[in-house]
């Protein structure tokens, strides 16, 4: 009993195949939209390595590009087998490697699928990828005249302006760092020597945030400097000044971006998933239809398509046979040299 | 004295009519490209819309009018032109062909007047600029007010962007109260000695907002008393360079747009040039199928042109058709006056004559 018996006639064969080499070509396009989805991560990746410490892994956007690439290449092949079922010579050269070609081609959709799972899975190591980054990143902002480091302020600057956030977990995470740079602290004023003095590392630490946090939506000029200090400002409260730097984290924000990016990536690699599922099962329809003709030297003739030649359960045990037949076949071998030693 | 004239066999009336049709797709296309070019200017002016005390958008709107009639007109002449293959099926687009033509020419003398508005606005950008500007930096400060409460963000947003600071430079900052009086304390003495030290009682500061700060300094951004070296350690001059943006506001969004404005400008100036093209071969068409509808024969031979008389001559006709229909319509009205018989037999033979010229 086969599994999805369909009855096919000359002119339902050229309609199947004529619809399996339309979604083909559908489905090339889908791979070229993968593997343009996997450059484009693969930029954006690139882009702020910086603020990742140069330590992020583009494993997934490799594997996406690499995707694409082979989708591309499947499915016009594929298309082309379909374009040539129509005439009986021309298939008469592809049906010999078909079987393989369709095992090749469920292969690769669970790869697909491994694909789009992992699209949503990559997104926790890139939070630690990104907490170390930033930690790092802060931690330099004021080396602008150490080499490798020059541009570490500019950078994270601009992220902040573009991605409105404020430090790594908060804005707090600016006063437990030295940002200012020694070159600009006069440390014969006492003011300075006592802020050194004050911890250990001595470090100059400051309750302040570099002008890149500043929120424009506040009513308020920004305050950047004394921030814990409400007397500092008129009318100031600290606690309850909501809109004067951004209030957001920058690991959040980057993590929203990536993480919005990576889902949005996963859902359309399953989607292409299911595609290149029903472009695979029209395939094995076409096969199957061709190779069951009632009459084959008559081309009009009436003819079976299936997707299992057999029932999902007697496949099953089939394929289990023939596995456990070859490692017999393998040991009667081995039995049979070792018999033959014996005799010599 | 005929204008341009050109000699058609049937076979090349064919081919050019079937080579308009084609060119009057690709019009209809182009005139897509003009409408949505348009509506891209619009979308650019109005976001930086309230620091432009007056509005600009005349140019795209205008753009926008022609790009759509473009795309109607051309329609209409590439279902002409298809029609013009074949001499009976001209008989229906006879006496719409010229009142066609000069739609058309009107409407490609829009496109050329647009394409010299997006180069000639410059003038009256600057100066919009310059005044929008001045007033959204006095208005800074008005965050409760409703109408300006937004003009903070904007023009924040517009230094940082545009990585500009001020309308020509920084210190037009210190000429403005940019800080509100609801942030002043005004017990404290030394805020009550600046507001009296100017005539207006403003409290200036030689500060500028934050978001004046150049991204590319090497130092922690210094807002506050910026021209004074003093108060800053190692403050020298080349940290003050860096320390602000330099670049005016205005020069900035009048790079910007006028960037814009002259890809369009061209853009649309080649639209025009092509538009003439298409327009001289359906006149060229038009001329040769009326004369083949005159001379009765199909496959014959027959001259086309643009205009059969001498520019001036037609000039002057025309001037007199259209004094005629006035004397015309003079005479209809009221039938008890008494005509002269000459004028009479003035005005049919030129009523005869309107065909020959159209």
């Amino acid at each position: 009993m086969a599994l999805m018996l369909v009855k096919f006639d000359l002119k339902k064969r050229v309609k199947l195949a004529q619809t399996v080499w339309f979604m083909y070509w559908f489905a090339v396009m889908a791979g070229v939209l993968v593997f343009s989805m996997g450059l484009f991560f693969k930029i954006e990746l690139r882009k702020r390595s910086e603020l990742m410490d140069n330590n992020e892994s583009h494993f997934l956007p490799n594997l996406l590009i690499f995707m694409g690439l082979v989708a591309c290449g499947i499915n016009a092949f594929g298309g082309k087998v379909c374009y040539d079922s129509l005439d009986p010579s021309k298939f008469v050269k592809w049906k010999p490697m078909l079987k393989g070609f369709l095992f090749c081609c469920m292969g690769f959709n669970a790869l697909l699928l491994l694909t789009a799972l992992l699209c949503f899975i990559m997104r926790i190591p890139l939070q630690f990828t990104l907490a170390e980054g930033l930690k790092s990143g802060m931690r330099y902002y004021k080396d602008t005249d150490t080499p490798g480091r020059c541009y570490m302020k500019r950078t994270l600057d601009l992220m902040q302006i573009e991605f409105r956030c404020c430090g790594n977990e908060n804005y707090r995470d600016w006063f437990e760092i030295q940002w200012v740079s020694n070159r600009y602290l006069d440390f014969s004023a006492k003011e300075v020597k006592d802020r050194i003095g004050s911890n250990v590392d001595g470090q100059y630490l400051m309750d302040g945030v570099p002008f890149s946090c500043c929120n424009p939506s506040s009513p308020r000029p920004c305050i950047q400097h004394q921030m814990t200090n409400n007397s500092a400002y008129y009318s100031y409260d600290h606690y309850t000044e909501e809109l004067n730097v951004w209030k957001r984290g920058c690991r959040y924000a980057m993590l929203s971006y990536y993480g919005g990016m990576m889902n949005t990536i996963g859902v359309l690699v399953v989607l292409v998933t299911m595609l290149e599922v029903a472009v695979t099962i029209g395939l094995q329809y076409i096969d199957s239809s061709l190779s069951t003709l009632v009459n084959p030297e008559d081309p009009e003739s009436e003819s079976e398509g299936w997707i299992l030649e057999k029932t999902v359960k007697e496949t099953f045990t089939d394929i289990m046979d023939k596995m456990k037949s070859m490692g017999k076949g393998t040991k009667v071998e081995e039995g049979g040299q070792a018999a033959v030693a014996t005799v010599s | 004295m005929v204008v341009g004239k050109l000699t058609f066999t049937k076979p090349e009336r064919e081919k050019l009519a079937k080579v308009l049709w084609l060119l009057n797709w690709i019009s209809v296309l182009t005139g897509a490209i003009l409408f949505s070019l348009g509506l891209f200017l619009k979308v650019e002016i109005e976001r930086w819309q309230e620091v432009m005390s007056e509005g600009i958008l005349y140019v795209p709107h205008m753009l926008i009018t022609t790009g759509l009639a473009a795309c109607c007109i051309n329609f209409l002449g590439g279902k002409i032109c298809l029609d013009c293959t074949d001499t009976n099926k001209f008989l229906r687009w006879k006496l719409v062909m010229m009142p066609y033509i000069i739609c058309t020419l009107f409407f490609t003398s829009c496109i050329l007047a647009g394409a010299l508005m997006c180069y000639s606005v410059r003038s009256q950008l600057e100066d919009s600029l310059a005044l929008g500007l001045r007033n959204a930096m006095r208005y800074y400060k008005d965050t409760d007010t409703p109408g300006r409460c937004y003009l903070k963000k904007t023009l924040d947003l517009l230094q940082i962007q545009f990585q500009c600071c001020g309308n020509s430079r920084y210190q037009d900052w210190f000429q403005v109260q940019w800080i509100s009086n609801r942030y002043l304390d005004m017990t404290s003495s030394s805020v009550v000695d600046r507001l009296r030290s100017n005539v207006e009682g403003k409290y200036l500061t030689e500060g500028v907002p934050f978001s004046c700060c150049s991204t590319l300094s090497p130092r922690p951004c210094i807002q506050q008393q910026v021209g004074d070296r003093s108060p800053h350690f190692n403050y020298d001059q080349r940290s003050q360079q860096l320390n602000l943006w330099r670049r005016g506001c205005r020069q900035a969004l009048m790079d910007h747009y006028t960037g814009i404005m002259q890809s369009i400008g061209l853009t649309v100036l080649l639209i025009w040039l092509f538009e003439l093209l298409v327009l001289t071969g359906v006149r060229y068409l038009q001329t040769a199928m009326e004369n083949v509808l005159r001379l009765g024969d199909p496959d014959s031979e027959v001259d086309g042109w643009i205009l059969e008389n001498s520019l001036a001559e037609t000039a002057r006709s025309n001037f007199d058709i259209i004094k005629n229909m006035g004397k015309c319509y003079q005479v209809d009205n009221d039938p008890n006056i008494n005509i002269p018989t000459a004028a009479e037999q003035e005005v049919p033979s030129r009523q005869l004559r309107i065909p020959v010229t159209s």
